[in-house]
């Protein structure tokens, strides 16, 4: 980053949210060492902290691995146990990237990673083409509906750069995933380690014609487009100020969870079905005729109508279900199976409610994607449950909306989160 | 660049008001953890967005050591005022009455009786069950893996290897009672990132992170600030002199380092942190031993 291009960036400069996931080994720590390196986003102090160890004096002996692994446990155990979180700049993007961890019994940090990312990186070590890990990871990526994947074949070095390998391995990649309804794949070759496709092409693969992975990565699309959705409005948090100077001021507050929102608009409030028109959105920086997906807003309606925390407002030609059942695919995390009859929380947009999971329509089995009959859900086991719960939820379904078609599982006792759902359609 | 599309800056804002909010909606009783430095002037901002057009619905909370920088309680006086808010400060008196300082008890034990210490008994002293930090992600290895939602136990204690999967933005803010969340809203900033909104919100922040000439005792590679009130903390035979310089990150006063800078304007400061092969966390005596933050964290540091 040089510092004349800063200077227009705030203008401009767009976020992407990335996951990067693959089995241990794979070089995942690597390659995020080495984006951070070259796009100079690891400072000279953090790299000195890493080659000091080894009494490396150039950044080719650093370990570009030891960038990234944070905690004193993982260095001891020198696996990566937690989703890590590293942000690096280029002159176009923000990346905000999640590093998931490839451990078997982490993979629900992997859910956790992948959930709020737009684009993810698979990777995949040349030397040993798709492993059974990969096609976990990618399932999930599926299930998460993550608009983009790109799959990056790495230690090319190790396999001479061999032009074949790669085709061979993009094919099988390419026809898991179109098993699985996935489309438009980008793979690219890459050496984590020497940088070669990184960031910039270096010179052993002069056959591979395409964007090196960060140029893939700066053209991506950042968003899926949510604006284009029907209007969600998931009342977070109720503004009344009561003060002398606004005794009456009443304002909802939410984030948009899809659609734009203008001021005049027709809308429905749930549940109670009543109808009124947005006053005005009111924002610290005045009042906009119109806002839209993902911002965050204050708004006002026409009419004085008794509206809580979780409730939703919507455009009354297109409401969302309301739903007091619901079918949903639940990758389960939690180290308690989940069994049919017991009870839960489920906390969707803002709203949270008491549930029992009636039963387990399938479990997948994440190998053959064969939909098995079973009685519980384990840790990392992925499946279709069917949840009564004991007040409606409005929500869509996840293929058609993320924000509405999401939640979490809770546990009653513990509270921590077990489960992450998608709702079916 | 479409009209519905958000730029970075506003991605965040986003995200980080949505947090608090939550946080609002969900806890009892929620404070705001207020330092002084760029990143809280940046929370509170962030806040002052998340509740308008009613005043900020929690208090702010200064842990004070005593050994901040003149300059910081000045500006904390004023932007408190400016901006309407209730302000609670806490300090460790029983330390402090003890004379603690990192040099005669050492850094760690200093931060901990100051800082760590201060903190708990504060926030157990309000009856806080969440309390926001302007911690982010990028400012340290070991941060890279904090939660937005981070739960504590009744000690106040965080334990790595147990922590809430956070998805999507579906945050689980259930605790058992006795237990609290530290809140991060500027989980996902960067150093850049809080640069450019403070240039771009015409934020106020400290005078000490502008350039000026000011007395430095050069210590190795560190510049430490020579105050009246802090000149015991120097090692022997060490002078101060003027040196054109700021601060990146504000501490208290003898752990504090400065950087050589002639960036008066808040663009040439952009330009400088863009340009920044270092950390900021560098200049922080506190950050100088193997794994500090990590374990200081574990015991209850924010
Ligand atoms: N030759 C070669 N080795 C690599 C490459 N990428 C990673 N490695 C090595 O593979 C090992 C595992 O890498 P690491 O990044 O720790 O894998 P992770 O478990 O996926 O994070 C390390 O010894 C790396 O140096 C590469 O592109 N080429």
């Amino acid at each position: 980053m040089t510092a004349n291009i800063n200077f227009k960036l705030s203008q401009t400069i767009q976020l992407l949210r990335l996951a990067t996931v693959g089995s241990v080994d794979d070089g995942k720590s690597t390659l995020i060492g080495r984006l951070l390196v070259d796009t100079k986003g690891a400072f000279e102090d953090q790299l000195l902290s890493v080659t000091r160890k080894k009494g490396a004096a150039s950044e080719a002996e650093v370990d570009l691995a030891m960038l990234t692994d944070g905690l004193s446990a993982e260095r001891e155990q020198g696996i990566t146990i937690d989703v890590a979180y590293r942000y690096f700049a280029t002159p176009k993007r923000k990346f905000i990237m999640a590093d998931c961890p490839g451990h078997e019994q982490y993979t629900r940090n992997m859910v956790t990673g992948a959930s709020t990312a737009n684009a993810a990186i698979i990777l995949i070590d040349a030397r040993n083409g798709v492993m059974p890990q990969t096609k976990r990871h990618t399932h999930i990526l599926s299930l998460l509906g993550t608009p983009h994947l790109v799959v990056a074949i790495n230690k090319m070095d190790m396999v001479d750069y061999d032009q074949s390998i790669f085709e061979k391995i993009r094919a099988d990649i390419t026809a898991y995933c179109a098993k699985q309804g996935i489309k438009d794949l980008i793979c690219i070759p890459i050496s984590a380690l020497h940088g070669d496709m990184v960031v910039t092409r270096g010179d052993s693969m002069s056959w591979y014609k395409d964007r090196t992975l960060l140029e893939t990565l700066e053209s991506i699309e950042v968003t899926d487009h949510i604006e284009r959705l029907p209007f969600r409005f998931a009342v977070q948090y109720i503004n009344r100020p009561q003060t002398e100077e606004l005794p009456d001021f009443r304002g909802y507050c939410g984030r948009i969870n899809s659609g734009i929102v203008r001021t005049g608009d027709t809308v429905t409030l749930l549940p109670s079905g009543k109808t009124s028109r947005i006053k005005e959105i009111v924002t610290f920086d005045g009042t906009p005729d119109e806002a839209f997906a993902p911002q965050s807003v204050t708004l006002t309606l026409v009419d004085d109508i008794d509206i809580s925390r979780g409730d939703m407002i919507v455009h009354s030609d297109s409401t969302p279900e309301i739903r007091k059942e619901i079918e949903a695919l639940v990758c389960w995390i939690g180290d308690e199976p989940l069994v049919a009859r017991k009870k839960y929380i489920i906390k969707q947009t803002t709203n949270s409610v008491r549930a029992v999971a009636m039963d387990i329509v399938y479990r997948t089995d994440i190998h053959t994607l064969n939909q098995d009959n079973a009685d519980e859900l384990g840790v990392n086991e992925i499946g279709r449950v069917r949840f009564k719960l004991a007040q409606p939820i409005y929500c869509d379904a996840y293929a058609d909306n993320r924000a509405t078609g999401s939640f979490i599982i809770i546990d009653t006792f513990t509270n921590i989160t077990i489960g992450a759902g998608m709702i079916c359609g | 660049m479409s009209k519905y599309r958000l730029t970075q800056l506003k991605a965040l804002e986003a995200e980080s008001i949505h947090i608090m909010r939550e946080v609002v909606a969900e806890f009892r009783n929620p404070v705001m953890l207020y330092s002084i430095g760029k990143d809280s002037s940046v929370m509170l901002h962030l806040a002052r967005k998340a509740f308008y057009p009613a005043p900020l619905p929690f208090p702010l909370l200064h842990v004070d050591t005593a050994y901040k920088f003149p300059e910081m309680y000045e500006f904390r006086e004023w932007f408190v005022k400016e901006i309407g808010a209730e302000l609670i400060v806490r300090r460790n008196e029983d330390a402090i009455n003890k004379g603690m300082n990192p040099k005669g008890f050492g850094v760690a034990r200093c931060c901990g009786a100051l800082k760590t210490q201060g903190l708990l008994d504060a926030l157990e002293e309000g009856n806080y069950d969440a309390a926001f930090g302007g911690a982010r992600r990028d400012e340290e290895r070991s941060r890279a893996k904090e939660r937005v939602f981070s739960i504590r136990d009744e000690f106040g204690q965080w334990d790595p290897k147990n922590q809430r999967p956070e998805l999507w933005d579906v945050y689980n803010g259930r605790i058992h009672e006795g237990e609290s969340v530290r809140v991060f809203p500027l989980s996902n900033w960067t150093e850049m990132d809080i640069w450019l909104y403070i240039r771009e919100e015409n934020i106020p922040i400290v005078p000490l992170y502008y350039a000026k000439e000011r007395l430095m005792v050069e210590r190795g590679n560190l510049l430490i600030p020579y105050y009246e009130k802090t000149k015991d903390q120097l090692l022997k035979g060490e002078e101060p002199t003027m040196v054109m310089s700021r601060f990146r990150t504000l501490g208290c006063m003898p752990c504090t380092g400065a950087v050589r800078s002639h960036a008066t304007t808040i663009d040439e400061i952009v330009a400088e942190a863009a340009a920044a092969r270092r950390s900021e966390r560098e200049t922080r005596i506190i950050d100088h031993g193997a794994n500090t933050m990590e374990d200081k964290k574990k015991e209850g540091y924010f």
